[in-house]
């Protein structure tokens, strides 16, 4: 890569979103800039490089403003070409690794936020959905080393979330959902993730994030009273 | 192409097969179409796709691929050279791919509250579905289509939806065309492509099924 190649990530540290687009750059050894968002009071910048959405993360290459994580991460799999190769070059396992990486997009975290923000018999139901959608993910991992093929590919790093974020949420919560007794594979996974110094790397501050997570809580709790 | 066998589970009104027919016509791959019974899912649309159980599900030499973007990027895929639907440049298929979940996560939603919800609701989700509508003919340009000279992914991932724009119409008691002429202009510019025309089910057809649905749930 050139001098004059310029990458820049709009992020926020405690978004899974965000995160996963860092993992992306770091594991091909691409270096960028990182500007924090402050999501209560958004940069001028950010709502310039995604006027439509208005939201983290956003990769600016060379002044061309990419947003939303998982189009962002097929953006840099095509790039840059070194490895490791995210995605496969055989169409059937491209179209597999993306129907995983939307249905934890669009199933298990949209119900994780569900699980964070409801209380009682809600809560309840989002529980038991999230664990269900959890039991498939589980299902798709058992006897692989990593989700696509050889190494660490797109569906493991959209699903890097599970590695730190999601243990420190549930704590927070004070809730049991994910444990190795219920999801041994994935915890295996978990392990050998672990074990890529990229990934072990990238661990968010579990003090700091537990201490944010308990402050949105209180705060939403309090603004909907 | 050898002797490859393509099938397509679908609902004739279902905007997400759409999206597959017309893939599929632009890439002149034979398939045998099956017409599911939402209310009575077959055992091969269970089997294919036991995640969702819904339809499109495109099973190519017994491979099931569900999702209609999904779907489509894969078709794309397996004949990159005729009729591309997506560019080979970086940038513009980001661009590309981030305008199809704009359409994905917006305009269905939108367009099932217009006909679903009356008042404040509704009045609501007209304004939204416009400002959308707005934003997609700010990106679509002076283009004859978003794909370009050429149909391309969002003209395929939008234009089924101009299949259900008179029901939306009636319900929501406004034109579509006088608040978005350049939408329409290219939705029916598609039209006159036979890929497309032949793929989408004429709109009398789908309001009866709107006003059908409604009296099913008890919708007014």
């Amino acid at each position: 890569m050139g001098d004059d190649e310029e990458v820049k990530v709009f992020g926020m540290w405690a978004s899974p979103y965000s995160r996963r687009v860092e993992l992306a750059l770091k594991l091909k050894g691409i270096p960028y800039e990182y500007i924090e968002e402050d999501l209560s009071n958004k940069s001028a910048l950010l709502i310039k490089h995604n006027p439509v959405h208005q939201k983290i993360p956003v990769l600016v290459h060379n002044g061309k403003s990419i947003p939303e994580s998982l189009v962002i991460l097929e953006y840099i799999d095509e790039t840059w070409r070194n490895n490791p190769i995210l995605l496969s070059q055989d169409p059937y396992d491209r179209a597999m690794a993306r129907f995983w990486a939307k249905f934890i997009d669009e199933k298990i975290l949209s119900t994780t936020r569900k699980v964070s923000f409801t209380t009682g018999k809600e809560q309840e139901h989002a529980i038991e959905e999230v664990t269900e959608q959890l039991k498939l993910l589980e299902n798709e991992v058992k006897g692989k080393a990593y989700f696509g093929g050889e190494g660490i590919g797109y569906v493991d790093i959209v699903a890097n979330f599970l590695v730190f974020w999601f243990g420190n949420l549930q704590e927070a919560l004070g809730i049991n959902i994910f444990s190795q007794h219920k999801f041994p594979f994935i915890f295996e996974w978990i392990q050998k993730q672990l074990k890529i110094d990229m990934v072990d790397e990238s661990r968010i501050p579990k003090d700091k994030h537990l201490t944010y997570i308990r402050t949105r809580l209180a705060a939403f709790k309090s603004a909907s009273k | 192409m050898g002797d490859e066998d393509v099938v397509l589970l679908d609902f004739w009104p279902s905007p997400f097969g759409m999206r597959v027919r017309i893939a599929l016509a632009e890439k002149e791959i034979k398939y045998e179409y099956k017409e599911e019974d939402l209310r009575n899912k077959s055992d091969l649309l269970l089997k294919m796709n036991p995640v969702h159980k819904k339809i499109p599900v495109l099973i190519y030499n017994g491979k099931p691929v569900c999702e209609s973007l999904i779907q489509v990027q894969y078709i794309d895929e397996i004949l990159p050279h005729k009729s591309p639907l997506l560019p080979t440049d970086p940038y513009q298929r980001a661009i590309a791919r981030f305008w199809g979940d704009f359409v994905d996560n917006k305009i269905y939603d939108l367009g099932r509250k217009l006909w679903t919800t009356k008042g404040e609701e509704q009045e609501a989700a007209k304004k939204e579905f416009i400002e959308c509508l707005k934003l997609l003919e700010g990106e679509l340009g002076n283009k004859a289509y978003f794909g370009g000279e050429n149909l391309g992914y969002v003209d395929v991932v939008l234009v089924p939806f101009y299949s259900w724009f008179y029901a939306y119409e009636k319900c929501g008691n406004f034109s579509i065309e006088t608040e978005c002429p350049k939408l329409i202009a290219w939705a029916k510019r598609c039209m006159e492509k036979d890929t497309v025309s032949k793929s989408l089910p004429d709109q009398d057809k789908i309001y009866d099924f709107v006003l059908h649905l409604k009296k099913v749930f008890g919708i007014e």
